[in-house]
């Protein structure tokens, strides 16, 4: 029997207050995390993801806090990314209430730290983010190439680091199943061309992912409408599917988007 | 008043475990570092995130200390690694388990699934007489992360199963010993009502 779908509201956090941007920029305020938690987990969430977008020293107490006060009121799993470099990172946040944590610039940076988090605290602990965007220059790193019908020129999907500003010439194709060789329980996978557009995850993308790391896939970035999730679970084989704005602005709620899945066929917990 | 004691091995998250039980009734919960003084409790739970063999390392020094109390009928909840913990061995691991039950644990495998087995399952109620699923219906959904099984030789204490490609042992029970391979924790109104109903075991018992 396969499992349910996942829908995953996720929460960006600078300095203890949800923000969401566009394109990784342009942040607007949203409101409490705790609020929005509780919100969403009565709603039938089946799992919470906080980013700490800001990462800084101060914002990292303050997310601490947050975490705590969140751990208190919701009985659904919830993981935290932003800014961990170390293991002690790690376990300063999943003491503090965390289910997991989630890493990205840091695991790119020392992949090891992916085997060492893992022997510590276990796989299923551990979620790997991956920031890709699709590079149309054939500047070395690419070993993956796509073109759909529809595009003129083809591209491979570059990993970017720190909230998406930097580039690293690595290939999320090869990233993805490297990652997973070293032991990430998930993978976080952000289509940057998509995030913010409320056009819909780039298929894409997840599809070559899923294809080539068999590990648990959360898909991210794009979904403006209840829609948007149906495409991804139908075309692509991921897990789970992650949207913050559809579900902040009430577009939609997560109850309803869920009844509208399950309509069309996909196994959804309700 | 309820008293609880979560034994601590250094990865747990320990904290959404408290605040669980507290939401549920439980008026004192204690985290521990040892078990010296496990008659002073009403209940144990072994949490369940880490690794086996670290986790074993730290339950270790504590093994007769342990077995003496659940002999005397201290009620015990394992969860996932917990509840692994209580066999005779891992493949995640060289250590010895308790040795509690009789079993294994062994790896998930990989042939048409995702491993970790990650998310929301159904529960497949397999025993009649259950105290910790008492109230909860066939087929409820709960979450489940974890990569290992549990294998044990008597299948009878085997409460519920779910089934991802093979068929998982999903809640033990076996007297005053209860153990669920997913995090009841975090597992919405569901795992809300299989803590109560844990806790009313340990309420009983004093």
């Amino acid at each position: 029997m396969p499992l349910a779908k996942r829908i995953i509201p996720c929460l960006d956090v600078d300095d203890g207050r949800v923000v969401k941007g566009v394109h990784f920029a342009k942040v607007k305020d949203a409101g409490d995390p705790v609020e929005f938690a509780e919100k969403y987990s009565q709603q039938g969430a089946d799992e919470l993801i906080f980013l700490d977008i800001t990462a800084s020293q101060q914002g990292r107490e303050t997310m601490k806090n947050v975490v705590r006060n969140v751990a208190n009121v919701i009985d659904i799993p919830f993981t935290v990314g932003g800014g961990i470099k170390t293991l002690e990172d790690a376990r300063d946040i999943l003491l503090s209430g965390a289910d997991k944590v989630s890493i990205n610039t840091a695991a790119v940076k020392d992949p090891l730290l992916i085997i060492k988090l893992t022997s510590i605290f276990g796989r299923q602990c551990i979620v790997v983010a991956i920031d890709a965007k699709r590079n149309y220059n054939n500047n070395g790193g690419g070993k993956n190439f796509f073109k759909n019908d529809n595009e003129k020129k083809k591209y491979w999907f570059e990993v970017r680091i720190y909230g998406g500003k930097e580039g690293t010439g690595i290939d999320a194709i090869e990233w993805a199943k490297r990652v997973k060789s070293l032991g990430a329980g998930e993978i976080l996978l952000t289509s940057i061309d998509a995030d913010g557009t409320e056009n819909g995850y780039d298929i894409t993308l997840n599809k070559a992912i899923c294809l080539t790391s068999r590990v648990p896939i959360i898909a991210s970035g794009g979904c403006g409408r209840p829609e948007h999730m149906l495409d991804v679970f139908k075309n692509t084989e991921v897990d789970a599917a992650l949207a913050a704005s559809i579900f902040h602005y009430e577009k939609s709620s997560i109850d309803k988007v869920k009844e509208y899945l399950k309509k069309n066929g996909i196994k959804i917990r309700i | 008043m309820t008293k609880i004691a979560i034994f601590d091995y250094g990865a747990g998250n320990l904290f959404s475990l408290k605040a669980a039980l507290e939401r549920n009734g439980a008026q004192h919960v204690f985290i521990i570092h040892d078990m010296k003084n496990l008659d002073k409790f009403d209940g144990l739970i072994l949490p369940g995130v880490g690794n086996f063999d670290p986790a074993m390392k730290s339950v270790e020094p504590n093994k007769e200390l342990l077995i003496d109390s659940i002999e005397d009928s201290m009620p015990m909840l394992g969860i996932c690694l917990g509840m692994e913990m209580l066999f005779d061995k891992s493949e995640e691991g060289m250590l010895e388990g308790l040795k509690i039950l009789d079993g294994d644990v062994l790896m998930l495998p990989e042939k048409k699934v995702k491993i970790p087995h990650i998310g929301w399952n159904n529960l497949e109620i397999s025993k009649k007489e259950t105290k910790l699923l008492e109230g909860i219906r066939n087929s409820s959904w709960v979450y489940f992360v974890h990569s290992y099984y549990v294998s044990p030789k008597i299948k009878s204490i085997v409460a519920a199963k779910s089934e991802y490609d093979i068929v998982i042992p999903a809640v033990i029970e076996k007297d005053n010993i209860f153990g669920t391979q997913f995090h009841p924790e975090k597992s919405g109104n569901i795992g809300a009502t299989i803590i109560r109903n844990f806790l009313g075991v340990c309420a009983k018992r004093k």
